[in-house]
């Protein structure tokens, strides 16, 4: 039976450590919504999302009583919206409608956010996921739940960059639309290479064409946890590092399995996977920067960081499989620079600079993320910045993504507030010489000879 | 985790007079079994857990959540109800 330091052990997490399960997100299928009469699929949707998600935060806080651990956040993500808009949308104001219909479900339902304003475009785009794309803009400023992500490359089929070239344009825009609240738009916008389809964690959550009707995707957290246990182990060689994080990491895990397991049970929709995440709040103690420190860095950016997160990251992943029966998502670290104290502290005492975050991202679970850059950073800055990203990717086989927030207004020395768990960031100097000859070519970069396994 | 009734009271404060006895007539009057009971004091403070079986209790889950924290309150402790399963699959394989 159950003894009493387990149960103090446990219950330390959750009061002191911030362990808690960062989302239960159902994945809806908006397949069968289609409709080529814009009104009408609109209210299709409207009724699918409403109803086979009308019980998600109700069971989010029971499971949440029962256990007594948070559930920060209840979320849906949907079909990309590029597929299940294109035989009603007629131009990029006709998919502005859709956000807003994505926004009321979000709030008649009393849900966090909803992910999959999307489009799929890694290898060619469609006249309709041209039309999404560059409603985007609009999207995200007049919606306020609404999240959006765009696939622009793969391992298998390269780099679209004239997708690239127009989310340099889309991410500025985005950024003009909404500066009066400095930009936040752009914080709901990610550029994704290899996206998975499965992905619980905002703002790139979309449910994939592959998968089934409706899916329970949960994403774990607990940086505080893996901090507090390598406490204890300081000093210590690097086996006993990383079995202290693997262990851990296990151990949150299973809370979230466990939560993924009542929540399918409860809402009658079968288990997707379990994201095994470290994501971080810029809540004191819930930092990944704070592990990187505790593992032996001064500040996160110092040399060694990189090899840091990548032990860490893979410790996450070696204890969290066997935790879980389906692990999927984007598992792993995640580095997002305003929603992570530690982090927004090493970029203001200088040690963290963009450079070194794209490094990192070759060993972290995502990408570049919650980045605030100058606003008068060029469009085709910012899509070179993506190319980067998007080829670290390509070539390493795994997902990468971008969330630049260039902030209009605002430049290197000043500060953005966003607000709640998105944080806030110092605005970070860009690399200013010019790639725009670069990105002005036309076509796309083909896969690796690494994607040729048929 | 062969029941799914089986739920784990925690109770931590200063220590004082009586504070098992009032938590051990509430489970009585509900028709609650205590399975097991253990307690410490950790810094000074008083550390109590019980697992019970709410199984032929008439008061559901939620409702005697609600009422052991309010008698926490009255005594002036924390008291934390929670199904015991966040535990097995935390610390059993």
């Amino acid at each position: 039976m159950i003894n009493i330091f387990e149960v103090n052990e446990t219950n330390k997490m959750v009061e002191q450590e911030n362990l808690d399960v960062r989302t239960i997100t159902i994945g809806i299928s908006l397949l069968d919504c289609m409709d080529s009469d814009l009104k009408k699929l609109n209210d299709n949707i409207h009724k699918k999302i409403t109803t086979v998600a009308k019980d998600l935060v109700k069971v989010g806080k029971e499971i949440e009583r029962d256990y007594c651990i948070p559930i920060v956040n209840k979320r849906i993500s949907v079909t990309p919206i590029s597929i299940v808009g294109s035989s009603a949308c007629k131009c990029p104001e006709d998919y502005v409608t859709i956000a807003h219909t994505l926004d009321r479900c979000a709030a008649d339902l009393g849900i966090n956010f909803i992910g999959g304003y999307s489009a799929l475009v890694s290898k060619g785009m469609t006249k309709y996921d041209e039309y999404l794309i560059r409603s985007i803009p609009r999207a995200l400023s007049e919606t306020e739940l609404v999240c959006s992500s765009v696939n622009v490359g793969s391992t298998k089929t390269g780099i679209n960059m004239d997708a690239v070239r127009l989310m340099g344009e889309v991410i500025k825009e985005t950024a003009e639309a909404s500066k009066e609240r400095d930009s936040l738009g752009c914080a709901k916008l990610v550029v994704f290479c290899n996206a998975p389809d499965d992905n619980p964690f905002m703002a790139g959550a979309f449910h994939g064409v592959t998968e089934a009707d409706a899916v329970i995707n949960v994403g774990v957290s607990g940086p505080g946890v893996v901090k507090t246990a390598l406490e204890k182990v300081r000093g210590e060689n690097f086996e006993v590092l990383c079995e202290t994080i693997k262990k851990t990491a296990f151990k949150v895990t299973r809370v979230g399995q466990l939560v993924a397991k009542e929540a399918s049970e409860k809402l009658h929709i079968p288990f997707g996977i379990i994201d095994l995440s470290l994501a971080p709040t810029p809540a004191i103690g819930d930092s990944v920067a704070g592990i990187l420190e505790e593992i032996g860095l001064e500040r996160a950016g110092a040399p060694g960081t990189t090899a840091a997160l990548a032990l860490l990251n893979d410790q996450v992943k070696k204890g969290g499989i066997m935790a879980s029966s389906y692990v999927g998502g984007l598992s792993g670290a995640f580095i997002p620079v305003s929603e992570d104290q530690g982090m927004i502290d090493a970029v203001k005492d200088g040690a963290l600079t963009l450079e070194k975050l794209e490094a990192m991202t070759c060993v972290c679970s995502v990408g570049l993320d919650m980045i605030a850059v100058p606003g008068k950073t060029k469009a085709t800055t910012i899509s070179g910045i993506i190319a980067d990203e998007m080829a670290i990717g390509m070539i390493n086989q795994k997902t990468t993504a971008v969330r630049l927030i260039p902030v209009i207004g605002k430049d290197v020395g000043d500060t953005v507030e966003f607000g709640g768990l998105l944080g806030y960031a110092p605005i970070m100097p860009v690399n200013e010489f010019s790639c725009d000859a670069f990105v002005n070519r036309k076509g796309r970069i083909p896969a690796p000879v690494h994607s040729f396994k048929n | 985790m062969e029941n799914k009734n089986r739920t784990v009271i925690t109770v931590v404060g200063k220590d004082t007079v009586g504070i098992i006895a009032k938590i051990c007539t509430y489970l009585a009057n509900n028709h609650i079994n205590i399975l097991d009971i253990s307690q410490t004091i950790v810094s000074g403070f008083f550390n109590m857990m019980m697992i019970v079986d709410l199984s032929v209790s008439d008061k559901p889950f939620d409702e005697c959540q609600k009422e052991l924290i309010q008698i926490g309150e009255e005594i002036g402790v924390d008291i934390k109800c929670q199904k015991e399963e966040i535990f097995e699959m935390m610390h059993r394989i």
